[in-house]
């Protein structure tokens, strides 16, 4: 047993049940292990020969053999593979020869940003080799007339909000795993994060991308045009495509502008029904300056400020917590709208209490509530984590039918949270320890009752390893078999990042 | 000893997050479009005010903003902080810059002639010009004890008791009321406002006035000459072992 990556001693919560037994460590299951029927592909083993190889492309320092723990290992401390070396590239050029000599030997590969994927999407599962990104971390260009950065796909999405900062420029996309995330990865996974709400979809803020095939072919769509309609959009399958056709390596991001007024209210509210209707409110009376809306259930905050410390500045504990954020580019505009917000809250009975930042340092602490969510759960025992997209009045309802239905299982406890502006859901099931009496009731619970919905079982995590052989719960029969067909066009050896995404469990 | 009048200061300056840019003519900062707060310290001279007068210590607080007509705002979240009325003393839009703490101490001297509290708490400094002077001038003016840098304030009968943050450590010292008292970090943790409180806070009066109306000639006495970036930090260098450190140190004359 050891210390996953990140983990921090539990300290005792009066609020959880009694009988919640804490763990000193999260057990770390062998992706091979958690899912026992899942056998290694027919694919090569490594040689001295590739390591040598390896070498001879990228450097002696740039190919690791030693202190692999935290490429085999997820951000969850949930899943580890065994892979024996991680090799770094800092061109596109290596990249390209690397998977090239890969597709031929018909080794496995796993292309790994930041790490900070939540379904065991970025790790190997048995001893694929990792193609880690982080050495392609440069900002070639920022064009500060157009909005227009261009970088490489190792960037770390803060280093690279920081740089554009500079230049009076936000990136669209904004989440809690900002430090350490890189922004190949958030493409390859479509990461969605706070701004949704505001920026839309990452997708749509990708002007061009270059991307290397498994067989070493450099497919070049970079272009910093906002409109191109030349064609099939090919960098458009890539974004979200969990590394499964090819590895990105460059990116083209139109920017927004940064804002000059940033504002953050906190309310807290008796039931879920209140929350939504103050979400309708703030969409009224907010318009255009809104960027983001999160709630948040009771045991959420309360495993925020037990577990981790954190300050809540509404005095008492209320049932759900609602969050807007608003960005514009006047302070008095857009207070004037804010308070007009706060008064019908009010007025309306949505709200029991509520503060307003009254400066940065507040609003970031406001906000940090609500990012230290998933590092507080983490804290506290073993973490069943779904990320679904449900019409918002029914949000809520799946946490409390999870809930009863895991109620015979001792110690545990389900909350709920989530970007409310996009209808996300954000569902933890905690347990003391991994057990597959939990699992079991879990799944494919949830996922049939999303489905009756029509909702999304990813809406934003991704498929990965965990959630592959649920696809089906969301799309057609018919749609997977394109979905399969493409990825033979694009890699038909099967070597790139192998049981992800696609269901391999028939 | 129930009944204090305290009457506190606050100031709006640039937010303390901000990245602050100086000015292409190099005579001050771009504050157009810029976010602004509350000044910290001033935060914590409100919080301080308020938990006296839960303590039932304070029965009135009056806070007081010299600033242009934005600086309402800062008066508005110090009244849903919990102070009771408010006093704007109006600048023309664009001369914030310009009033320097001897006119500050001047206006403030004047409203407590006007509004005779017991206790002035003043934030410890303003975090734009970083002077510290505003306390310790307008004691002078009052001819009162002065109680600065306090991180612990303790109402008795008549007397205040502070401790003082200095370089050497804490100094606890004791002076009569009235007395002027500028806050410090330490003092306390300032509340966020909640918006109940903020709603309330719009029926709250705010008397407005301009610096003639006291009678007070704000002119600046100092003239800023010029403003500039401080020099970049150079990076590190990475030495192998003990002795090329100590190479290094001698060669650049540090030994």
């Amino acid at each position: 047993i050891k210390l996953a990556r990140g983990c921090i001693h539990a300290r005792s919560c009066m609020r959880f049940p009694a009988n919640l037994h804490v763990p000193t460590a999260l057990h770390v299951r062998h992706g091979s292990r958690m899912f026992p029927e899942l056998k290694r592909g027919a694919y090569s083993r490594l040689t001295d020969a590739d390591l040598n190889f390896f070498r001879s492309i990228v450097g002696e320092k740039a190919v690791k053999t030693e202190e692999l723990d935290h490429y085999n290992e997820d951000w969850l401390g949930t899943v580890s593979g065994f892979t024996e070396v991680v090799v770094c590239p800092n061109s596109v050029e290596q990249t390209s020869a690397l998977l090239r000599h890969c597709n031929d030997r018909r080794l496995a590969v796993v292309p790994q940003g930041g790490n900070t994927g939540l379904v065991g999407g970025s790790n190997p599962v048995f001893d694929e080799i990792v193609l880690s990104l982080e050495r392609l971390n440069n900002i070639s260009h920022l064009d500060p007339f157009g909005g227009v950065v261009e970088c490489q796909a190792g960037v770390i999405l803060q280093t690279l909000a920081e740089t554009v900062a500079e230049h009076g420029y936000d990136v669209p996309l904004d989440l809690g795993a900002r430090g350490s995330c890189q922004i190949g990865g958030n493409l390859a996974t479509h990461a969605g994060g706070l701004r949704v709400i505001r920026y839309g979809q990452l997708r749509g803020s990708v002007l061009g991308m270059r991307i290397v095939l498994p067989n070493g072919q450099i497919l070049d769509s970079r272009s910093n045009m906002r409109k191109d309609n030349t064609g099939y959009d090919m960098k458009q399958l890539f974004i979200g495509s969990e590394g499964t056709p090819g590895v990105i390596t460059d990116v083209s991001l139109l920017l927004p502008q940064t804002p000059n007024s940033v504002n953050i209210a906190l309310f807290g509210c008796n039931s879920y029904e209140d929350v939504v209707k103050c979400y309708r409110i703030s969409r009224q009376a907010l318009g255009e300056i809104v960027s983001a809306c999160e709630f948040m259930d009771a045991l959420c905050m309360n495993s925020v400020r037990d577990n981790l410390g954190l300050n809540c500045p509404l005095e008492e504990r209320y049932n759900f917590y609602y969050l807007v954020e608003t960005s514009g580019m006047d302070q008095e505009h857009d207070m004037e709208k804010l308070e007009r917000c706060v008064e019908r809250i009010f007025d309306e009975g949505c709200a029991e209490d509520g503060v307003l930042a009254a400066n940065k340092d507040q609003a970031r602490h406001v906000m940090s509530l609500r990012e230290n969510i998933a590092p507080a759960l983490k804290t506290l025992g073993f973490n069943y984590k779904y990320d679904v997209s449900l019409p918002i009045k029914d949000m809520y309802s799946l946490v409390e039918k999870t809930r009863d239905k895991t109620r015979t299982v001792d110690g545990s406890f389900s909350v709920g949270y989530g970007h409310l502006g996009d209808n996300n859901l954000h569902l933890n099931v905690v347990t003391p320890q991994y057990s597959t009496e939990a699992l079991s009731l879990i799944e494919p619970f949830v996922y049939e009752e999303v489905c009756k919905l029509r909702g999304s079982v990813s809406a934003e995590h991704g498929m990965g390893l965990k959630k592959a052989n649920y696809l089906r719960y969301s799309k057609d029969p018919g749609i997977v078999s394109m979905m399969r067909t493409l990825k033979q066009v694009f890699d038909p050896n099967g070597i790139m990042n192998p049981y992800k995404l696609l269901p391999w469990k028939e | 000893m129930s009944g204090l009048r305290v009457l506190v200061g606050c100031k709006r300056v640039i937010d303390y997050a901000v990245k602050i840019r100086v000015r292409p003519d190099g005579l001050g900062v771009v504050t157009d479009g810029v976010k602004h707060s509350m000044n910290p310290f001033d935060e914590n001279a409100i919080e301080e005010a308020v938990r006296l007068k839960q303590k039932k210590v304070v029965k009135e607080i009056v806070v007081a903003s010299c600033g242009p007509a934005q600086s309402q705002e800062t008066i508005r979240t110090a009244l849903a902080m919990g102070a009771d009325r408010g006093i704007h003393v109006e600048l023309p839009a664009g001369t914030e810059a310009d009033l320097q703490p001897l006119a500050v101490a001047k206006i403030f001297a004047k409203l407590v002639e006007k509004e005779k509290p017991d206790m002035v708490i003043l934030g410890k400094q303003a975090i734009d010009d970083d002077a510290n002077q505003t306390t310790q001038l307008l004691a002078g003016m009052l001819d009162w004890p002065q109680g600065t840098m306090a991180s612990v304030v303790d109402v008795g009968d008549g007397n205040v008791t502070i401790t003082r943050e200095i370089d050497g450590g804490l100094e606890d010292i004791s002076v009569s009321l009235p007395a002027v008292v500028s806050a410090d970090l330490r003092l306390n943790e300032p509340r966020y406002a909640t918006l109940p409180n903020i709603m309330k806070a719009k029926k709250k009066k705010i008397a407005k006035m301009n610096p003639g109306d006291l009678g007070v000639d704000i002119a600046p006495r100092l003239k800023v000459l010029n403003v500039v970036d401080p020099p970049v930090r150079e990076a590190g260098e990475k030495v192998p072992d003990v002795s090329t450190l100590m190479d290094k140190l001698k060669e650049k004359g540090h030994l």
